[in-house]
């Protein structure tokens, strides 16, 4: 019971992410209109995106900016700075979503013209006819 | 060109100032994110999202038309892909002269600078093409869904 | 150009003329098509002299931008990669001559932005094949699966809806993708294939292990329309715009399975994947139900495209089986089924194309009689339906061959019974078509122009990719031993 509380507690954030992730997960499969899929579909994207961030975090770690010249004279010290490779991998993939999001309102503004509205049961209604 | 001072209903005097004075400085501070870009936070998207949100807060602030007229669409298609081209143009360029695709240190040949210096010179380039795609992509992308995609007929 | 720069170039062009028809072709309409042919005339060449250069001199390393590996992007040009790009430079240049003239007549003032996406879906196809970086794979695939979106919702009528669903389900693979290689970054430190596969093995975190896998491969299965994970497919791909179905369809779940067989061979050694048994029977299971699904959803389907796009779930269900037989028969079939299948898929999709450029609709009843109407259409699609099957010497009995080998080898008879049910569930599907089409009296109907038995061909610029396909399905199937022996033979691991 104890060794179960501290692995919840002391890895509070991947707990975090991971309900963040569900909430996305249930929301684009079971929400019926079509704005709040595309919402669901975003906080999955953003809550893998902080997992990621999160992952190059150390303990007692600064930012990882230094000045040129500093580094180029005297190196970098890895264990003082937290990793940035995880930072840069995820503003790919912030533009990614960003891209997706905006082909998916372009998407639904089509469907708004198509059939009138945005709720999915009614455009099954209307598809059945 | 239209009047920015003629009321239109709906649009408040005060949003229509403080818009007015703030997008100088945003384009500045865009311009000096993209330019800081390759040794310190920064860079051709996020630089870029800060130029485009600047022709954005015009577009919130007044009318998409008026955004238009310091934008045109023509204008906007012509840095789309010039960003793109200059990316890839780039890259090309490094691999036609010998080096590797994206090989920076290659275009030494063209402008003599040293390879080291080249290497790092040659992210800024890239980022500015980031940067425009980027920028004129965040507007195109406004008017597009805020007008149900009539802005295309401008052509 | 140098000649080591070559595979990219092949990459480059499409982008850089993507971006020119977008800065021009929308004022000068007749500067689409010149740009669009030859810059895939020039992808074609280069990827065969890539190719030639592999065979000679092995596989080639080359990283980008000249910063080393593990830190900089590797690209992986062996055998495999050649292959495929090779493979999807011709079908997107004979998929363009028929695009070019459905483009034309559905989207009249749009063909700018058209091809635009086209373009640079290829290249970003082109891009997957190579890539030998992790992250590098992600990026590519959401390039390619973003202008996939674009290009279906082009589409008319129901297109929009079904391209929505598609963003949906599409960006669940990707997202569980991103998942699996965040662990395994967390694991170990770098996003390099080959450094992946030099370090996976090494460590003794098998639970972490197995997760990424796991995530991994669903992301993928995702991707490629495994079943059940296929509902997106048929409404996606019949819902599309002509011009983009017959270039989407042959290509984007193939490359997907390509990238599925790269990162089980490159980056999880086969060792890793392979290791429970519960999974592969599982997976043979899962392919096996995939096969006959298909198959028999396909029997129900009231209209040509719809009925081609079940089976492309079922062909989905073949690769993928062959692939987790994990013996070399299997994998063989699996690989040569990655060429066949397209070509067999680009030779439909091209008869479905000039069908509804001529009548409008491929609805089974408006194909009675058409053989009068269209002769060499149906012609192609005699072949390519018995390639489909399965008849020799066209190139679809050899991978259907060594599936079988491989499943008898492997045991999972599941497997070789839902091989045998599915190619006697195609010739009734087919041999159906082919029926109306040929003995079926003439569909009164409004739609055609002319009187009813004149020659009503599909024009010139459709036919001529059409019967290149066909031929090429029976050249295919001719040169299998040299295609084995030179080239799929090198991929196979030594272990299997």
């Amino acid at each position: 019971m104890e060794a179960v509380i501290s692995e919840i507690v002391a890895k509070y954030n991947y707990w975090i992410y991971v309900v963040l992730m569900m909430i996305g997960f249930y929301a684009m499969i079971g929400k019926r209109n079509l704005v709040k899929k595309l919402l669901g579909m975003n906080i999955f994207q953003t809550a893998i995106i902080l997992f990621f961030v999160s992952i190059g975090v150390k303990k007692g770690g600064g930012i990882p900016i230094v000045d040129k010249y500093q580094a180029l004279a005297g190196g970098v010290d890895a264990a003082t700075v937290v990793n940035p490779l995880p930072h840069v991998l995820m503003l790919t993939a912030i533009v990614v979503g960003v891209s997706v999001t905006g082909v998916a309102l372009a998407v639904l503004i089509r469907i708004h013209e198509e059939f009138g509205t945005l709720e999915e049961d009614e455009i099954l209604e209307k598809l059945r006819q | 060109m239209r009047d920015i001072n003629e009321h239109t209903p709906g649009e408040d005097l005060i949003i229509k100032t403080a818009v007015r004075l703030m997008v100088p400085f945003a384009q500045l501070f865009g311009l000096y994110v993209i330019v800081h870009g390759h040794y310190s936070p920064g860079g051709g998207f996020q630089g870029g999202v800060i130029l485009g949100a600047a022709f954005i807060m015009l577009a919130l602030a007044f009318d998409v038309k008026t955004s238009q007229q310091y934008m045109t669409i023509r204008v906007n298609t012509v840095f789309n892909n010039l960003g793109a081209a200059i990316f890839v143009g780039v890259g090309a360029l490094s691999a036609i002269f010998g080096g590797l695709f994206l090989d920076y240190s290659a275009l030494d040949k063209l402008i003599p600078m040293g390879p080291v210096e080249w290497r790092s010179f040659g992210i800024f380039l890239v980022e500015v093409g980031v940067g425009f795609t980027v920028m004129s992509i965040m507007v195109l992308l406004y008017w597009n869904l805020s007008s149900g995609g009539a802005m295309d007929e401008g052509l | 150009m140098s000649t080591p720069n070559l595979h990219l170039f092949v990459l480059v062009v499409p982008l850089l003329s993507a971006l020119a028809v977008n800065l021009w072709g929308r004022n000068n309409r007749q500067m689409i098509a010149p740009l669009v042919l030859g810059s895939l005339a020039f992808s074609v060449l280069g990827s065969i002299v890539v190719m030639g250069n592999v065979l000679r001199h092995g596989t080639i390393s080359y990283t980008v931008g000249n910063w080393q590996p593990p830190f900089g992007i590797e690209l992986i040009i062996d055998p495999l990669s050649a292959m495929m790009m090779v493979l999807i430079s011709v079908v997107a240049l004979l998929a363009s001559f028929s695009s070019l003239k459905s483009a034309e007549q559905e989207l009249p003032g749009r063909e700018a932005f058209f091809f635009t996406l086209y373009l640079i879906l290829i290249a970003g196809l082109h891009g997957l094949v190579l890539t030998g970086d992790a992250f590098n794979l992600y990026v590519l695939l959401e390039i390619t699966s973003i202008t996939s979106y674009g290009l279906i919702a082009m589409g008319r009528g129901r297109a929009a809806l079904s391209s929505f669903n598609y963003i949906i389900m599409g960006t669940i693979g990707a997202c569980f993708y991103l998942l699996g290689v965040g662990y395994i970054y967390i694991l170990t430190g770098t996003l390099n294939m080959a450094d992946i596969a030099r370090i996976l093995p090494t460590l003794n975190a098998p639970v972490a292990t197995t997760t990424a896998i796991a995530f991994v491969l669903v992301g993928l299965w995702v991707k490629m329309a495994f079943f059940p994970l296929h509902a997106w497919l048929p409404n996606a791909y019949s819902h599309a715009p002509t011009g983009a179905g017959t270039m989407v369809a042959p290509l984007m779940t193939k490359v997907t399975v390509y990238l599925m067989i790269r990162v089980i061979l490159n980056v999880y050694t086969p060792a890793l994947v392979f290791t429970h048994d519960w999974v592969t029977n599982g997976v043979m299971w899962a392919a096996a139900i995939a096969i006959v699904c298909g198959s028999a959803l396909a029997l129900g389907q009231k209209d040509l495209r719809r009925m081609l796009t079940y089976i492309i779930i079922a062909e989905v269900g073949y690769m993928v089986g062959g692939v987790f037989l994990a013996n070399s028969n299997g994998l063989t079939g699996a690989i040569l089924h990655i060429v066949n299948d397209s070509l067999m898929t680009l030779c439909l999709f091209l008869v479905v194309a000039a069908i509804i450029y001529r009548q409008g609709s491929v609805s089974l009843d408006s194909l009675q009689g058409i053989f009068r109407r269209m002769p060499i259409t149906m012609a192609a699609f005699t072949l390519g339906a018995f390639a489909m099957i399965g008849v020799p010497p066209t190139c679809g009995f050899f991978s259907k061959w060594y599936l079988i080998l491989g499943g008898i080898d492997g045991g999972h008879w599941e497997f070789v019974i839902a091989l045998v049910v599915s190619s006697l569930i195609n010739v009734i599907l087919f041999f159906r078509i082919i029926e109306l089409a040929y003995f079926g009296s003439l569909a009164d109907g409004e739609h055609h122009e002319h009187g009813s038995t004149e020659r009503h061909e599909a024009p010139w610029w459709m036919l001529k990719p059409l019967v290149i396909t066909a031929v090429l399905l029976i050249v295919v199937g001719f040169s299998t031993g040299p295609l084995i022996n030179n080239v799929i033979s090198l991929i196979i691991p030594a272990g299997f």
